[in-house]
């Protein structure tokens, strides 16, 4: 890497009082045509570049984003990674993330502060019992570190949860995964476009595509906002705004776009050291590096693309956390915001090949997409790569709503979508 | 977070009804007859617009009907309501 970054990278340049450090990429402008076109500038965008031009060889990319790289979902998302996901397709999908990130840093040469502080899963309900317990039985068999805690074992492991037998929903236990954790956003978007622009890939922001231009079955380009850009390999990774692409290209999805909302709160000193999430009760917390809660909330159950929420569904989860910690009672919040998620109708993603030849989607992350982004990014680029699924997101792909083969992870995963 | 105009009984706040997802998908007569792909586009495919889409809304916590309603998903207005079985306004 040309400018690695390192303990004497930082004492250099603090000589020159930090104001000569080189940018972590370009900022061209399009060139007239590319062999591959990722549109979609967020994570899972900018790693597919990143693995196609470092694992597959390929140098001639662009990525067209309509806004600023990470400006989307990635970064609004709650930042937690975990794979104790309940399916064999979907533990193996996550958990090749998850080992992913757990390198990622290093390999980057980038900090993206992942930080496997471990998260705990709450059973209120018998049901929630009996389905965590086979969900832990499940990661195992896969190879997936997973343990079943009985209430006091989950008091012991976050001491401010109100375990009390009397509230609304008591806690009845818990699932624990120690690998699994958070990162900064942001750094990831970052830290791949740095990686993928320093091996020629072209991040082209403020771009956005208006067309998706085609003779019969063959791609020719993509009409945008900086002019017509020729290619016939296109990975499209717009997450909410997938369908809008899928139209120009004459094609329908198994998708629905919904406001997924999250709040922070004020920062406070270390209150609470690990990732505490609730499918019952929906609602889940982590604490920031700055000291913020961060708090994530549910979907409207209504399409829309206004990057708002409803309030009634904050109001309801800051309820359930209320129950559940009544330490933060006293607690502000500081911001509220929403992201578009793309949600299937089996609430798995879609990383797939289609009708067309050449175009490619990977879409359809809905609730739970930041976990998954090395990932994704890597199994992407492999099917575009070599115009084949990966072993690992074969299941993933857009025929199973037509052959039935469902991955079905409504409820069975450790949270609700 | 928006009103909605319910067509038997006024002006409620949106948390009061429940989204059915996009109107006038027609439920095949046949199904029997389809092929896998028809019944993923009946079941599965959505249009998903982003701007004026037709949807049907349920009174979950009011009268507990069914209507139709026409809104702008890009910032949750609506544009018109009308009931069931009633033609959806054009333009």
């Amino acid at each position: 890497m040309k400018n690695k970054y390192s303990f004497f990278s930082l004492v250099k340049n603090a000589f020159s009082y930090h104001e000569n450090w080189e940018k972590a990429w370009k900022d061209p402008e399009p060139k007239k045509e590319y062999e591959v076109v990722i549109i979609g500038g967020g994570g899972h965008g900018l790693a597919t570049a990143y693995y196609l031009a470092k694992k597959h060889k390929i140098n001639n990319i662009a990525v067209v984003e309509k806004g600023w790289i990470g400006g989307g979902n990635t970064g609004r998302n709650t930042t937690i990674i975990r794979s104790n996901y309940l399916w064999d397709a979907s533990a193996g999908l996550y958990d090749h993330a998850l080992k992913i990130w757990e390198g990622l840093s290093q390999e980057l040469n980038y900090n993206v502060m992942f930080s496997q502080r471990g998260v705990m899963n709450l059973a209120h309900n018998l049901q929630d019992v009996r389905d965590l317990k086979r969900r832990t039985h499940a990661n195992r068999l896969n190879g997936i570190d997973a343990v079943y805690l009985n209430t006091e074992q989950v008091k012991k492991f976050c001491p401010i949860i109100n375990t009390s037998p009397d509230i609304r929903y008591p806690v009845l236990g818990g699932t624990l995964q120690k690998r699994a954790g958070t990162a900064r956003h942001d750094a990831v978007a970052w830290g791949y476009a740095r990686g993928a622009n320093e091996m020629g890939v072209d991040i082209i922001q403020n771009c956005e595509v208006k067309g998706i231009k085609r003779n019969g079955d063959c791609l020719e380009g993509i009409e945008t906002t900086k002019g017509f850009i020729k290619t016939n390999k296109i990975g499209v990774v717009a997450a909410g705004h997938s369908s809008v692409i899928a139209n120009m290209a004459g094609l329908k999805l198994p998708l629905e776009s919904k406001p997924l909302q999250a709040l922070v709160s004020e920062p406070v000193k270390p209150i609470i050291d690990t990732v505490v999430m609730s499918n019952a009760v929906h609602a889940y917390v982590s604490q920031s590096d700055k000291g913020e809660l961060v708090i994530g909330a549910g979907t409207d159950d209504y399409v829309s693309y206004s990057q708002k929420g409803s309030h009634d569904i904050i109001e309801g989860t800051l309820n359930a956390i209320l129950e559940l910690y009544p330490i933060f009672s006293r607690m502000k919040m500081l911001r509220q915001w929403g992201g578009i998620v793309d949600i299937c109708p089996d609430a798995s993603p879609i990383i797939s090949k289609t009708p067309i030849k050449g175009l490619y989607f990977n879409c359809g992350w809905g609730t739970g997409g930041f976990k998954a982004t090395p990932g994704s990014g890597d199994l992407f680029a492999h099917t575009i790569a070599n115009d084949e699924p990966h072993k690992l997101n074969a299941a993933f792909n857009l025929n199973r709503f037509v052959s039935g083969d469902l991955v079905d992870e409504h409820g069975a995963a450790a949270v609700a979508h | 977070m928006f009103l909605i105009n319910c067509p038997f009984c006024g002006e409620r706040e949106q948390s009061e009804f429940k989204a059915g997802g996009e109107a006038h998908i027609i439920r095949p007569k046949q199904p029997s007859e389809l092929s896998d792909d028809q019944w993923a586009e009946y079941l599965f495919m959505r249009k998903n617009i982003k701007g004026v889409q037709f949807e049907r809304w349920n009174h979950i916590h009011g009268c507990r009907k069914w209507f139709n309603i026409v809104r702008d998903t890009s910032n949750d207005e609506i544009k018109a309501v009308y009931k069931m079985g009633e033609k959806p306004p054009v333009g």
